[in-house]
């Protein structure tokens, strides 16, 4: 087999990666590893308690050749803002300092302590992993969790519409802020190496579908991806000093109901193949994301 | 240099003194006026430092445990509800292993609200591992801090200097501030021991399935109970290079002759000294046992001067509420088992939310078990506001 075009360009570096425990087909394995390789060796690595956490750093053989550093579910950033602030303090770096997390670390119990380090201003890049519920605690909802999604607490589908987190970084006036996948490995870590470049707090953010939670299968992470890029419902975009560019265009729109049907978590908006009017909120959601970002 | 000065700014600049790198605390009464002396001390350029205005105890306390893992000589400040807020970090800090030195201005905690002094939020953390040291006055508050550090940087375990709340952080006493040179010829430098370095990359805060936890607290529980004889060290190189006792494991005041012993801790034992003064010269023998290091518990300390005592009352500012005294168990466990029949170990809690002690309160509580032993009393209730259905 010719070598795949698809990963020219892509940093291997193998800084994560050997004796990870995570499922067949993680987005969020696959977006750690392209995380620290595009960041490279000179990296240390704040990580929240979650899947990432608990899939790669069992004692004794955790799966990361960058320090790594893990106190609890709530503070990445925080702990983050304390080596940096030693960094300065000792005269020591420069480096890389990317604090990381869950969408439920991000949006919900850390989203505090986030704010506070986007505020003050540390030089470190916050990379949220979002697949979109707890997963490490068994699929429960958090507040990215989409419209319609059953989850183990939102048995019904969820109610409530996903906090718009690359918006609220924007807001607290840090100088760049990207949305990215893990079926565009360029893309995601020329983002993250231009965000490093960059002093002040950076946000990525980073879709990365669960098969376990998300109900598809594990081959299909990077396509669940291209959908979610290609439905409208996850925009790709930047937000360099407040404004918004490099947002992708979708080459050719694609129905929502094509995303929402190779996954387990949206079977129950389609009685005997037929639609629900969830199905057609959910399209209102695409929709307004096309209009407002022009995708 | 001994300078008129309130107990808080004394702490700010002994701290100072201590070169932290790296300061991160959220404000909260009566903790304050220590973050906002050392704010000053930054921001005028005598103290070289990072100094991080957090949002919350919760993040304080994350920022000065990464600032830790990375190599930094961290220090905090807290009370109450924001060392509450903390708890979870504090365990965390411990586990560890990441020497932190944090002043906790002891007071009470909600609800009521109240803002002045007990220590019940320290007790609240007493199994957290970490070292904690109690100080009788603004001098002892001051000088712990130096060797809280040295402490703590010897043995890898944090450390939590707790002063009373008011009684002590704004109360205004001639305090001796050591010059920076002695401090630094007293505290070395920070070696750090395992730190997030690209250079040495490693993994801190991996977790621990069920084959490698409980050695992680057998190792801690014996650490605390090790860091004893470094306790005792430090202390008695402090005694030796400033010339005064400060600290260490536990302090005694007229308790050999005694026949009543009053175990106690923090700035109220001022006051029972006075009352062992007062009854003295009315023929009375009563003597203090002042326990200054409560976390590791200086067991031994306390059975080998209590031994001779049968009538000993433990008084305290916290309550382990549905149980009773905190320290009064303590102290009873101190002795085996064959020694505690016959000996009559009172527990009196008093002082909670900052109600004043009394040196008539200490008369009524010494009269009191010099007739019987209490099992259990809280002293200065205001019976009158008590009502039988409330409870
Ligand atoms: C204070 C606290 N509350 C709850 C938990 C339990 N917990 C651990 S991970 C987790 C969910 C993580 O979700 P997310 O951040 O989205 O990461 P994911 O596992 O989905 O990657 C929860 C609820 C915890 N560890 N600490
Ligand atoms: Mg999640």
């Amino acid at each position: 087999m010719e070598k795949s075009k698809y990963l020219e360009g892509v940093e291997k570096k193998d800084l994560f990666a050997h004796g990870h425990r995570a499922c067949g087909g993680c987005g969020q394995a696959l977006a750690a590893r392209l995380v620290a390789d595009a960041a490279g060796e000179n990296t240390i690595a704040c990580v929240a308690t979650g899947c990432l956490e608990v899939f790669s750093s069992p004692y004794p053989d955790p799966a990361w050749r960058i320090p790594f550093l893990h106190s609890l579910f709530e503070n990445a950033a925080a702990v983050a803002s304390g080596v940096e602030a030693a960094y300065k303090a000792l005269g020591k770096g420069p480096v890389n300092i990317i604090a990381q997390g869950g969408d439920g670390s991000t949006a919900d119990i850390g989203f505090q302590s986030i704010s506070g380090m986007f505020e003050r201003g540390h030089n470190v890049l916050y990379v949220c992993y979002d697949n979109e519920a707890y997963m490490n605690t068994g699929v429960q909802r958090s507040s990215f969790t989409p419209y319609g999604a059953r989850t183990t607490t939102t048995p019904m589908g969820n109610r409530t519409r996903k906090k718009n987190m690359p918006m609220i970084a924007a807001d607290h006036g840090i100088p760049y802020v990207a949305t990215a996948t893990v079926d565009d490995f360029r893309d995601l870590q020329k983002k993250v190496q231009k965000a490093l470049a960059i002093e002040g707090p950076k946000y990525v953010h980073i879709l990365a579908p669960c098969p376990l939670g998300w109900g598809h299968h594990g081959e299909l992470t990077v396509e669940v991806c291209r959908l979610a890029k290609d439905t409208g419902l996850f925009p790709i975009y930047e937000i360099v000093d407040g404004k918004i560019t490099n947002v992708r265009k979708i080459p050719v729109k694609v129905p929502v109901e094509e995303y929402l049907k190779v996954q387990g978590r949206f079977k129950h908006l389609f009685k005997r193949g037929v639609p629900s009017e969830e199905v057609a909120e959910i399209q209102e959601i695409a929709n307004q994301n096309i209009e407002r970002f022009n995708l | 240099m001994l300078k008129q000065i309130e107990g808080s700014y004394a702490v700010a600049q002994v701290v100072a003194h201590c070169r932290p790198n790296v300061i991160s605390a959220y404000p909260i009464t009566p903790q304050t006026h220590i973050v906002e002396g050392l704010a000053d001390l930054v921001g005028e350029g005598q103290l070289q430092a990072e100094f991080v205005n957090v949002e919350s105890e919760f993040s304080a306390a994350s920022v000065v445990l990464g600032a830790s893992a990375a190599g930094a000589r961290a220090y905090t400040a807290t009370t109450s509800q924001g060392l509450l807020l903390m708890s979870e970090v504090i365990y965390c800090i411990a586990g560890m292993r990441l020497p932190i030195v944090l002043t906790c201005a002891n007071r009470a905690i909600s609800a009521p609200l109240s803002i002045w002094n007990d220590q019940q939020d320290s007790m609240a953390v007493r199994d957290a591992g970490w070292i904690q040291l109690h100080a009788e006055d603004n001098q002892e508050a001051s000088d712990l801090h130096i060797q809280a550090f040295k402490i703590a940087e010897q043995t890898f375990l944090p450390t939590m200097v707790c002063m009373d709340g008011f009684i002590l952080t704004h109360a205004f006493e001639p305090v001796d501030i050591p010059e920076q040179k002695e401090v630094d010829d007293f505290l070395p430098t920070f070696k750090p021991r395992h730190i997030v370095d690209p250079r040495w990359p490693r993994g801190i805060g991996l977790f621990a399935d069920p084959r490698f936890y409980m050695e992680t607290r057998y190792i801690l529980h014996r650490a605390l109970e090790k860091s004893e004889e470094t306790i005792k060290e430090v202390s008695a190189d402090f005694a030796k290079v400033f010339g005064r006792e400060s600290g260490g494991f536990i302090k005694t005041y007229k308790l050999e002759e005694a026949d009543v012993a009053i175990v106690s801790m923090g700035s109220v034992v001022g006051t029972i000294k006075e009352l062992i003064d007062q009854l003295e010269e009315e023929g009375k023998k009563v003597g203090l046992l002042q326990i200054c290091c409560y976390r590791p518990f200086p067991r031994h300390e306390v059975y080998r001067a209590l031994k001779d005592k049968m009538n000993i009352v433990v008084l305290e500012k916290c309550i382990s509420l549905g149980r009773g005294g905190i320290l009064a168990s303590d102290v009873r466990w101190s002795f085996p088992r064959a020694e505690k029949k016959d000996r009559n170990i009172s527990s009196f809690v008093a002082g909670l939310g900052g109600r004043n002690i009394s040196i008539d309160d200490l008369q009524y509580m010494v009269e009191k078990v010099e007739k019987e032993p209490v099992e259990f009393e809280f002293l200065g209730l205001r019976k009158e506001l008590i009502a039988e259905r409330d409870m």
